[in-house]
């Protein structure tokens, strides 16, 4: 889809750059058997919500620590506003972090908390004493200035711990899984409050989480990861819509893999049906190929194939409130998942056992990479 | 006597910070239910509080014996406070324990840094083991080996002071301020010295302003182990101090070869209360704190 290409790199923004990450390693253990990051290469736009999602233990903390300099990468550099900023230690950087578990400062109030990161940048004490009321305000947690950070809830610990790295005004933000340990309802408001807080203050926001509702609802861009790479980065309707290998295709949402072939831009199922119109990513060559369809892209009807339809019998049908799932077998054998949003009509018209009549919506078919 | 008081001490200082973590036992299991756990608890109690109440009572006697009771007053304590070499004694004991004490906290809780907030490095355990050794060398060993050393060094230099031991009590203190200080540490979450560190702090602002604060009740529990380590030693004391040095543990014990009056027992019980007071206060502090 040439559409989607253009969207992927609109030029104007090409220039502005926050965080070039250039082809960085991060080894651990005594014999470096351990790789963290495999030579990730990412560069993060200015004001943008950036997203690193991926399965536990795929680097995403590291690579947040890499990048604030709490972890020296063992290869690779990095730059920030087009400096290089590898070498800089992590107070040198302006590059604050919401931690995981907050690591709110116990001895100290909310209002103390707040104040640290400005009081060690030697701000004159008026200037502080403002930019925290300021902070409290946005936060929405004036009223408790002067608590301790034991004494509030978990939600107000974590707007507390927004507040303190947003006041020194740093240029990125860094937020490891911050809202895993609230429930969700909680999460759900604190989601919309971070994409308040990110367009009032303009940050650039680099945002790690492992679920990918959450990457999808509130990012500008994402980049999957997995193994101590990056394997795609895009918007989240390309990441979901146009996802370029297999991994990724299974880690966000439901997914049909099916069997084509590939010549120029049209693909054929094995299964049968028409030709689709889609481009193959680089590297993918004519044959044989691995294709995705999602399982809302395909819709099915009950009877015989006709003309571009794929013939399928039907195997499960689940019925799920708004939609209703299919689980249909194609004649080659494998197996092909539909979802149709239900109507108010009574309902579907499926049996198990019965043979029904498969269509792909067109520009539906996804080639994989592998 | 005042041994019995002083480890009494000892073992509540000890506890303190463990106690902060503490895992509770199951439910549904309770030791209490084993037979014969209460009758054998309020025995250990009587064991070992009985003689410390007895020791108080008879400071109070109005007689010259520990055994007979003639009646209540406070002679002892007059008299005590009246001695000049009790309070000699008094006076070197506290100067003595307060700078072994001092200068042990300060060097315990740098090791303990080095032992907890540092990449793991070969030999660590090794290095515990060293800081802890005099728990595990005999005092007596100790106690001789400082006296041929000192004795040469004297005869070296030919300077005799409080120094010698101000260094011996230090050396014995250091691991009684080692073992809160570090168990403090390790229960302390090193994020929070990142965030600084995040927060655009130095180095020495992290430890200043996080570190420091943080550990604090945890120097505080080592220093008062040292102090009260450092008040009750009798062995390393008796071999290291030059003839006049008398701390009160050690004159007390020359008492006793003496004529033993209720004298002692007044003095044992201002320390049972000035140590019970600094244990309170302990807790007091650390519950501020939390
Ligand atoms: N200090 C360390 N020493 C050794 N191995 C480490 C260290 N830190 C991370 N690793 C390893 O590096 C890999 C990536 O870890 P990382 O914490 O970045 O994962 P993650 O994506 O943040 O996972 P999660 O979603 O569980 O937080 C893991 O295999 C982990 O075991
Ligand atoms: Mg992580």
């Amino acid at each position: 889809m040439p559409e989607t290409a253009l969207k992927t790199r609109p030029a104007t923004t090409e220039s502005e750059t926050a965080v070039d990450v250039i082809g960085i390693s991060k080894l651990f253990g005594s014999n470096q058997e351990i790789r963290a990051l495999d030579d990730v290469s990412v560069a993060i736009r200015k004001n943008e919500f950036f997203t690193l999602l991926g399965p536990s233990g795929c680097g995403k903390t590291t690579l947040l620590r890499v990048i604030a300099g709490f972890e020296p990468p063992t290869r690779g550099s990095l730059h920030l506003g087009g400096r290089d900023i590898s070498r800089l230690a992590p107070n040198q950087r302006p590059i604050n972090t919401v931690f995981q578990n907050y690591a709110l400062f116990p001895h100290m109030s909310v209002a103390n908390n707040i104040a640290f990161g400005l009081e060690m940048l030697g701000k004159p004490k008026n200037d502080i004493r403002d930019k925290v009321t300021e902070m409290l305000q946005l936060v929405r947690m004036e009223e408790l200035r002067s608590r301790r950070t034991s004494e509030i809830s978990g939600g107000q610990q974590q707007r507390v711990a927004l507040a303190r790295a947003l006041a020194p005004q740093p240029e990125v933000l860094l937020l490891d899984e911050p809202l895993s340990a609230l429930d969700l309802k909680l999460r759900k408001e604190m989601q919309i409050e971070l994409k308040r807080l990110q367009s009032e203050t303009g940050l650039t926001f680099i945002f790690v989480t492992h679920d990918q509702e959450e990457a999808l609802t509130m990012s500008d861009r994402i980049a999957v990861m997995n193994a101590g790479k990056i394997l795609q980065v895009g918007s989240p309707r390309e990441i979901y819509a146009h996802p370029s290998e297999r991994f990724v295709a299974n880690f966000i949402g439901e997914s049909n893999f099916l069997n084509a072939h590939l010549s120029g831009n049209r693909v054929t199922l094995e299964a049968g049906g028409g030709t689709y119109e889609a481009v193959a990513p680089e590297g993918v060559a004519d044959g044989k190929v691995s294709v995705l369809v999602r399982p809302e892209h395909a819709s099915a009807r009950p009877g015989e194939a006709a003309g571009e339809e794929l013939a399928a019998t039907v195997e499960t049908v689940v019925y799920s409130g708004d939609a209703t799932s299919l689980h249909l077998r194609l004649k080659t054998g494998e197996t092909l998942k539909t979802k149709m949003p239900n109507g108010p009509e009574q309902s579907t018209a499926f049996g198990e056992g019965d043979a029904a009549a498969v269509t792909i919506a067109p520009g539906a078919v996804t080639i994989l990479k592998d | 006597m005042s041994d019995t008081t002083l480890s009494g001490s000892k073992i509540e200082t000890e506890t303190v910070v463990p106690a902060a973590s503490g895992k509770k036992a199951p439910k549904g299991y309770s030791v209490s239910t084993l037979p014969g756990f209460s009758i054998i608890a309020i025995f250990t109690f009587f064991a070992l509080y009985a003689p410390i109440m007895i020791l108080v009572l008879y400071s109070f006697n109005a007689g010259t014996s520990l055994a007979i009771w003639e009646g209540f007053s406070l002679r002892w304590y007059a008299q005590a406070a009246g001695n000049e070499r009790v309070i000699d004694a008094a006076i070197r004991s506290l100067i003595l324990a307060g700078s072994a004490a001092t200068i042990a906290s300060i060097s315990a809780t740098m090791a303990a840094l080095a032992t907890t907030r540092t990449r793991r490095f070969k030999g660590r355990t090794m290095i515990y083991a060293l800081i802890n050794q005099p728990l595990m060398v005999p005092e007596i060993v100790t106690a001789v080996a400082l006296l041929i050393v000192f004795a040469w060094i004297k005869v070296m230099t030919g300077y005799t002071s409080l120094l010698y031991l101000v260094a011996a009590h230090t050396a014995f203190c250091i691991p009684f301020a080692y073992l809160p200080i570090r168990a403090r540490l390790e229960t302390m979450d090193d994020t929070l010295e990142v965030a600084a560190r995040d927060l655009y702090a130095s180095p020495m602002q992290v430890f200043r302003r996080v570190t420091l604060p943080l550990m604090w009740p945890g120097i505080i529990a080592g220093f008062m182990l040292a102090f009260v380590i450092s008040l009750d030693d009798v062995v390393i004391t008796e071999f290291v101090k030059s003839a006049g040095q008398e701390t009160i543990p050690t004159y007390m014990l020359g008492q006793l070869r003496r004529v033993v009056t209720p004298e002692v027992n007044a003095i044992s019980t201002i320390i049972l209360v000035a140590g019970a007071v600094l244990v309170s206060l302990f807790f007091w502090v650390s519950r501020e704190r939390r």
